[in-house]
């Protein structure tokens, strides 16, 4: 199969992602939509790896993994805190410094 | 048939596996670097195995001694013409070590030792149970007002998980404006954000606010790098490589041997334009220029302030660095196309973030739309694309951070009963209560609004007269209209302390250990040095404004 349906692919997981975050207010849904985005980075990259035919994406890819997982650490501490405090992960109610 | 061979079948022998030759890494010259990184990894350890009452005093010491002892590395390196003469690419082609990089390390590493003193101030707040505290929560985990942040507080316990964290985020700084290829740039902007997220969510006052302020700076942050990635994937796409100069070559269209795989997509412009985008947007987010400034003001507000100013100056720094080192080493080739955009990014962050920040009535929500009109004034110089502009961005650069920690450590001495008095009503006549407080946040503000004799005046002529030699005349008119503008609101801070009543129930100026009184002191001192005798420094940025490539 041509390696640039691939990319289509991951254009689209990655507009899927971009508009989940803009439009669900649970913050851990948000932070799901932008571990599809990085996903869908991922895709490109090792497809751009395979049309290549060099290995520098596929690493990139590996490393994306690392950081997706590092973030998820710190992300879900920062929303667990802010749930525990609140009772709610809604991003819209966290708005103490509206102008 | 043997078992042998029914074996063979189904498997075959690997081949032997041949000899990988060990990465070639220039320990010396990564020194810096490797420096802060072992001490954040200390750090840790020192958390795990030293007695609580302890860790205090043994994390001050090892922080400050590591970013001492790195910056000397920096020095060392500069004078041992590392920045200029023998600059070059180290660690296989993954940092470069050169004049921008040097001298932008050097900046980070002051910047952070300058606001870890504010990290370890601990005269401010009101003695806890006998106990000394700093700005920071006394147990992350527990919630607001629950019985087991009272009995952390009752334990006196201080979250001292901050230094090394702030060691790591410094160690990410310093690799980010040195990356010389696109996967260090990602994995570095992600080693400085992710310790500041957390950061941001650890002040010991207003916890709701401190809460509120990391989870939007994390989630926009974590949405800003994935568009960051998905621009370092296309632009993979584009120059299928990875390294600055490859990419480079391939924008130039200078590439000696073209492979077939390659040629399909090297001419396909869309992608090097998206990626080159998506690239610019994940960095202009870390900078705060407007449209991606929406984070700055409420994370501003709600971090401890300590963390405000670190994050303010130094995040500011790095990220500067970066892009500088994109536009003029991978993207001149480009410049067509990307000069246009920035010129219009520049303008609107200029005039929104001057013209907002009147309206503002929190101190440190005027400082963040402050520290977004002057990253517009910054973009001025990265636009000029010519040798003075990368000077002058250094220059100011280092200007700004010292301004930026100083005045933000001033804004933690402020204090009444609800911790610190941010709102400008409460600043009202602190001229007739504590006139040197008073005083030195005029110096402050005075650099900020670029009055000659401080170190703004020099950093902001060096930044317009870049922008003018580089054909950007009508975005000096636009930067002068706005710093007008901008001195506008500055000067209204220093009237509303000097010349009004004082309130009978305002907040009083506490008396900070040496340690703020350090910062304040180094940050005074070197607006003032910078604004009277700025040409030995401007000789500096001169020498460190080549990259290497």
């Amino acid at each position: 199969m041509n390696p640039v349906n691939y990319l289509y692919l991951a254009a689209v997981l990655f507009a899927i992602g971009a508009s989940g975050v803009l439009i669900r207010r649970n913050a851990i849904v948000v932070f799901m939509c932008v571990e599809l985005m990085l996903n869908a980075c991922n895709l490109s990259l090792v497809a751009f790896s395979r049309m290549h035919g060099n290995l520098d994406g596929q690493i990139l890819a590996f490393f994306t993994m690392v950081v997706a997982a590092a973030e998820v650490v710190v992300g879900l501490a920062i929303i667990v805190t802010l749930f525990r405090s609140r009772h709610s992960a809604s991003v819209d109610d966290a708005s103490l410094m509206k102008l | 048939m043997s078992a042998s061979a029914v074996h063979s079948l189904w498997t075959t022998a690997a081949e032997p596996v041949s000899r990988i030759d060990a990465p070639h890494i220039e320990y010396g010259q990564l020194s810096p670097i490797l420096i802060v990184v072992g001490a954040g990894v200390l750090g840790i350890l020192v958390e795990a195995f030293v007695a609580r009452r302890a860790r205090y005093h043994v994390q001050l010491f090892l922080s400050v001694v590591a970013l001492a002892a790195a910056f000397a590395a920096v020095v060392g390196l500069a004078v041992t013409g590392h920045g200029s003469t023998k600059a070059g690419i180290v660690a296989m082609g993954a940092i470069a070590v050169d004049g921008p990089a040097l001298f932008l390390q050097g900046t980070i590493l002051l910047a952070g030792l300058v606001s870890l003193f504010t990290f370890a101030e601990r005269r401010l707040d009101p003695v806890a149970h006998g106990k000394q505290v700093d700005s920071f929560v006394a147990q992350a985990g527990a919630p607001p007002g629950s019985k087991s942040e009272q009995a952390a507080v009752k334990a006196g316990f201080t979250t001292t998980e901050v230094f090394p964290l702030a060691l790591f985020a410094v160690a990410g700084m310093l690799v980010f404006p040195a990356a010389n290829d696109l996967l260090t740039l990602f994995i570095a902007l992600e080693v400085f954000s992710l310790p500041l997220y957390l950061l941001c969510a650890l002040a010991r006052r207003k916890r709701l606010v401190s809460q509120e302020a990391a989870v939007k700076y994390f989630l926009l942050g974590a949405f800003s790098s994935a568009f960051l990635l998905f621009g370092i994937a296309l632009l993979y796409g584009y120059a299928g490589t990875l390294s600055y100069a490859g990419i480079a070559e391939v924008v130039d269209g200078t590439v000696t041997s073209i492979d077939p795989a390659l040629a399909d997509t090297m001419g396909n412009d869309a992608l090097l334009l998206i990626g080159a985008a998506m690239v610019l947007m994940g960095l202009l987010f870390k900078v705060g220029a407007v449209p991606f400034h929406m984070w700055t003001p409420d994370v501003y507000q709600g971090a401890p302030t300590p963390v405000t100013g670190f994050m303010a100056a130094a995040t500011k720094v790095a990220a500067f660095g970066a892009l500088l080192r994109l536009l003029y080493v991978v993207l001149p080739g480009l410049s067509w196309d990307w000069r246009p955009v920035l010129w219009g990014v520049a303008i609107i962050t200029m005039l929104l973030g001057a013209i907002v920040a009147i309206t503002q009535t929190d101190i440190k929500r005027l400082l963040a739309y402050s520290s977004i009109a002057h990253g517009g004034f910054i973009l001025a110089g990265v636009i000029a694309m010519n040798e003075a502009g990368i000077s002058s961005v250094l220059f100011y650069l280092l200007a700004y951070s010292f301004v930026t920690i100083g005045a933000f450590s001033v804004v933690t001495l402020v204090r009444d009963a609800g911790g610190e008095a941010t709102h400008l009503s409460k600043w009202a006549g602190l001229g007739r209560r504590s006139p040197l407080v008073a005083a030195v946040f005029a110096v402050f503000l005075l650099a900020f609004a670029g009055i000659p004799l401080t170190s703004g005046f020099a950093g902001k002529f060096a930044v317009f007269k870049a922008a003018a030699e580089g054909g950007a005349g009508a975005l000096v008119v636009v930067g002068v209209i706005s710093s007008a503008i901008a001195a506008f609101f500055y000067i209204r801070v220093i009237v509303l302390m000097f010349f009004s009543e004082p309130r009978p129930e305002g907040p009083t100026v506490a008396v900070p250990s040496p340690l703020t009184m350090t910062t304040i002191g180094v940050g005074v001192a070197v607006t003032l040095v910078l604004g009277v005798a700025p040409q030995y420094f401007l000789d500096l940025a001169n020498q460190a404004s080549v990259f290497v490539r």
